[in-house]
């Protein structure tokens, strides 16, 4: 264990996960083992086929595990949890073509059996919060790709979860749009007091948002390293990323996918330990 | 940062669609025009095929016609009957068969082999059940069109975007929110394309049928005219049947679009 919190609101412990059986199996997952404080923005980056959609089906509980377990605040994840909202990075197939933007944030609150005065509250508020006061009645496709998953990350903050789990959401979008998004989800973060738990393969991102930095291996995957992001909270773009301290944490993140690619790692019980030895 | 929501894209003006409109109607002009001249110049014997303002002035004299109207009710009637029953049954049963894996295995071939049947070849099986009445032709309706609803649902219910339904069950909406607002609208597209054809295959079969059978309706009218020598009446039914088609396909469009607005098949088109 790299980095023991005294009360994580989420550990996952020696997660596994292992597709088919006998030769042909295909080993997705080797060992994943950490923990997220609450409150804590946390980064995870891999290189490209790092197993981080098993991964996160596996953390969402839309997927069991081969071994390990996922737990979320002391309840072991066994399906989709209450307390998490996902955001995907295919807003266009995760909003609902046939509803407007304020009955695609509303549609959970309404399966949670929330009372209509506390929806509409909380979806205002949600909307209002990502800047789409105004654009309620619009239909997700009437909207530009930024601002669809403005109205995904709305629906997720509406639900009011206790981890936000974010699997690349700005993948899609352009750079300008993506710097906004950026910044919404560290706003977000600090005024809200939520949980995030943030995919990327994006370096730069994942330095510039998170407090902590986890860094994959290709898949079969397992952390490699754990990066301590020292940057100060208050973050900018312009600023922030002509930091001599950011430039020296992207090339320590951008080295270390480099050797992730490089690696090539096989054997039943991982060392997890001696991956992260030399963590920070 | 731009807040405002991007304009729903505007409808094509009436302008630009009235130039191919324009130009249709040309076109049905002059084959109306063919219509009237080539019998009126002996181009073709005008017993067999009467000029269009003959076929007109029966039309006439049929619509101050009880029995026309009652004929014509029969067949709106049998149509919409049978392809309600076929729609009901094509929906339950495409979801049924498509959404559980053991129906589906046991089911596929039989469909397989039901579905290619001509349903013209089930006259005699129909008249022999239920004689020259309203519900033999009513099997036939129904027969034909379940299949094209059917097939339509079960692509429909195999293609709800796997998206979708993950988002549907990370944020814990349960069967009766997931059914009602993530995967009756995924296959409603699938659905209205199967209600749209069957409508179609719906009206040929009544027609069929009441031309075959002689079960009431227009076609029985036509097969009446015909046999009683009244070819421009028979022509002004057929004229009847021929509006009836045109209508069923103007309709189900129609619908398709106030359905499916959402649709990147319809909302593309005004962009």
């Amino acid at each position: 264990m790299q980095h023991v919190e005294k009360h994580p609101i989420l550990s996952v412990e020696s997660l596994r996960k292992v597709y088919g059986a006998g030769a042909g199996a295909v080993e997705a997952i080797g060992n994943l083992d950490f923990t997220v404080a609450r409150n804590e923005l946390i980064c995870i980056v891999g290189p490209s086929g790092a197993g981080k959609t098993t991964f996160l089906r596996c953390l969402s509980g839309l997927l069991a595990p081969t071994s390990g377990q996922v737990v979320l605040e002391g309840k072991k994840v066994e399906g989709p949890p209450e307390g998490m909202a996902v955001v995907l990075q295919e807003y266009s197939r995760s909003l609902y073509p046939w509803m407007t933007v304020y009955d695609n944030v509303e549609l959970p609150l309404k399966a949670k059996g929330l009372p209509a005065g506390e929806r509409r509250t909380a979806v205002t508020e949600a909307l209002g919060a990502v800047g789409l006061s105004s654009s309620t009645k619009a239909y997700p496709w009437q909207l530009s790709g930024g601002m669809q998953q403005r109205v995904a990350i709305a629906r997720a903050i509406a639900y009011r979860p206790k981890i936000l789990v974010m699997d690349e959401p700005f993948a899609a979008v352009d750079a300008q749009t993506r710097a906004e998004l950026e910044d919404l989800v560290r706003d977000l973060w600090q005024r809200l007091g939520v949980t995030v738990l943030f995919v990327t393969h994006d370096i730069d991102e994942s330095v510039y948002l998170g407090q902590r930095v986890l860094v994959l291996s290709s898949a079969p995957t397992f952390i490699m390293e754990e990066v301590r992001i020292g940057l100060p909270d208050e973050r900018d773009q312009l600023s922030t990323r002509a930091l001599p301290e950011f430039a020296r944490l992207r090339t320590q993140v951008y080295e270390l996918i480099q050797q992730a690619k490089l690696v090539t790692y096989r054997t039943e019980r991982p060392v997890a330990g001696e991956a992260v030895s030399h963590s920070v | 940062m731009t807040t405002a929501p991007v304009q729903a894209r505007k409808q094509p003006g009436k302008g630009s669609r009235r130039e191919p409109l324009l130009w249709g109607m040309l076109g049905i002009g002059t084959l109306l025009a063919l219509f009237e001249i080539i019998p009126r110049f002996g181009l073709i014997n005008s017993r067999y095929v009467p000029p269009l303002s003959d076929v007109l002035a029966a039309l006439g004299g049929q619509l101050t016609d009880a029995g026309f109207w009652t004929a014509l009710g029969s067949t709106i009637l049998g149509w919409l009957l049978g392809l309600a029953i076929a729609s009901v049954l094509g929906v339950v049963g495409g979801v049924v068969v498509a959404s559980i894996p053991l129906v589906n295995r046991m089911l596929s071939s039989t469909i397989e082999f039901l579905r290619p049947i001509p349903s013209v070849a089930l006259v005699p099986i129909a008249a022999l059940l239920f004689g020259t009445t309203m519900q033999a032709t009513l099997l036939l309706v129904v027969f034909a069109s379940f299949w094209q609803v059917l097939v339509q649902v079960m692509y429909g219910v195999r293609d709800i975007d796997r998206v979708a339904l993950d988002t549907a069950r990370t944020y814990r909406l349960g069967t009766f929110w997931t059914v009602r607002r993530v995967v009756w609208p995924s296959i409603m597209p699938y659905v209205v394309i199967g209600i749209r054809l069957a409508a179609a295959v719906a009206l040929i079969l009544e027609i069929t049928g009441e031309l075959v059978i002689g079960s009431p309706g227009i076609g029985k009218l036509i097969v009446i005219a015909q046999s009683s020598v009244a070819t421009s009446t028979m022509y002004a039914l057929v004229l009847v049947a021929a509006l009836l088609g045109v209508l069923v396909n103007v309709g189900t469009r129609h619908i398709e679009h106030r359905v499916l607005f959402w649709h990147a098949s319809v909302r593309s088109e005004g962009a």
